[in-house]
């Protein structure tokens, strides 16, 4: 693990830096598949950016609404870079719906902006897996293997090794786009579908999994809701683009054309 | 659809997590948030000793600074004006001296400048800093009643929002 690396009096954050690379690497990849699928790639970027910016404000006011006196009396902690006072879930709450309103305001089609994004998201995944292994987090449980890893004094399974690995495998899935051509919002749900059997499967070698009575995995239950959601959707759209009633990109672009 | 979902279901099942390791389990000693932090006895500045495991049923921050640090500078008095606020509801903060690479004089020095309360105990052989995986100054580790560490920053100055975010979730706490 290697968390910080000291530039004279300045810490870089590398796991932090992991992601933002895996931002960048995933918008260039969303604003070519939006191309491809003749989508305004410009307003796709943005529709990324506003996403991005929304989802950090939106974590650190939800941070400062739960100290509401405290940050009353600090108001410009408000801007501090810490990222301890940031509510993630809330942040990433609020990024969705920010910039789910921003492409309904820009009139993009919802099924193939889906699919524009899925390759970019898949890409930010395996930069997440990379992350953790640089920071210590999302850390195996305690198991003595050829491959176990020393970490938080013990030997552990190398549970970010296994989460960057199964990304990549995502990644490469969706980028080869195995159920056929993109804009018919199925790729997106497949790659929802295939990053929650793979958080089912991992797991179960994690060491910090947050539990429920009878020992359930929280995140695990969740997976396989979401699992169950991503393939009814990816069934139900997947009959719909048979029976044309899917407008996509390019449907739309004959639409204009023939006006 | 329903082979996946079937599988997904045994899977979740068999890997759920026996009894023995979801209750009364007392995580090992490590630097890091939600396991137990590790021990330490140490001289104070000023005489006498501290050890951090007799602080046990008190929320205790641990913050490890040195003189020369400017970040540790801006964000200790902040530190001290929350101690001042909290220790009667049983705060307790460490300010521990990275003296291996700082001096005992210019220590003292700093803390006469800050007007520092709380106890300054001294890493004079950086034992607790290798212990605590110091990589950068100043780092603080926010430590519940039962001794397990709730949060860490590492880098600094903290804003006093942080700081009083923090001692707060400690001290809501039941004792």
């Amino acid at each position: 693990m290697y968390p910080y690396l000291r530039f004279g009096p300045f810490l870089l954050q590398l796991p932090l830096l992991a992601l933002l690379a895996g931002v960048w690497i995933g918008s260039s990849l969303a604003e070519k598949e939006a191309a491809r699928l003749k989508l305004p790639s410009g307003v796709v970027s943005n529709l990324i950016f506003v996403g991005i910016i929304a989802g950090i404000v939106g974590a650190r006011l939800a941070y400062a609404a739960r100290y509401l006196q405290v940050y009353l009396e600090n108001p410009l902690s408000l801007f501090s870079l810490n990222l301890n006072t940031l509510a993630g879930l809330d942040g990433l709450l609020i990024g969705v719906v920010v910039a789910t309103l921003y492409g309904w305001r820009k009139k993009l089609p919802l099924r193939p902006t889906l699919d524009a994004l899925a390759p970019g998201l898949a890409a930010f995944m395996v930069a997440l897996g990379i992350s953790h292994f640089l920071s210590g987090d999302a850390f195996g449980a305690p198991a003595d293997l050829p491959w176990s890893i020393y970490l938080w004094s013990e030997y552990r399974h190398p549970s970010q090794v296994y989460e960057t690995l199964l990304a990549l495998g995502i990644f490469f899935a969706i980028y080869k786009k195995p159920l056929g051509q993109s804009g018919t919002g199925i790729n997106f749900w497949l790659f929802v579908a295939l990053s929650s059997a793979a958080r089912i499967i991992l797991e179960a070698f994690r060491g910090d999994s947050v539990t429920w009575p009878g020992g359930f995995r929280v995140a695990q239950v969740v997976s396989l809701i979401v699992l169950l959601g991503s393939m009814y959707m990816m069934r139900v759209w997947a009959q719909s683009a048979e029976t044309g009633g899917v407008r996509t990109a390019t449907s739309l672009e004959s639409i204009h054309e023939s006006e | 659809m329903v082979v996946v979902l079937a599988l997904g279901t045994v899977w979740t099942i068999f890997s759920r997590l026996p009894a023995s390791a979801t209750s009364n389990g007392v995580p090992p000693a490590s630097p890091r948030q939600g396991f137990a932090a590790p021990d330490f006895t140490l001289d104070l500045l000023g005489g006498g000793e501290v050890t951090l495991s007799d602080l046990r049923g008190k929320p205790v921050v641990v913050n490890l600074w040195a003189s020369w640090c400017l970040p540790c500078r801006a964000e200790m008095p902040a530190i001290e004006r929350v101690y001042r606020d909290y220790q009667d509801l049983g705060l307790v903060v460490l300010g521990v001296n990275t003296t291996n690479q700082d001096s005992e004089a210019d220590a003292a020095a700093f803390v006469r400048q800050y007007g520092l309360t709380f106890p300054i105990p001294l890493d004079r052989d950086g034992s607790v800093s290798v212990r605590y995986a110091l990589r950068g100054l100043p780092t603080t580790f926010f430590i519940d009643r039962e001794g397990i560490i709730r949060s860490v920053v590492v880098g600094g100055p903290m804003s006093e929002a942080v700081i009083r975010s923090k001692v707060e979730d400690l001290l809501k706490e039941t004792p």
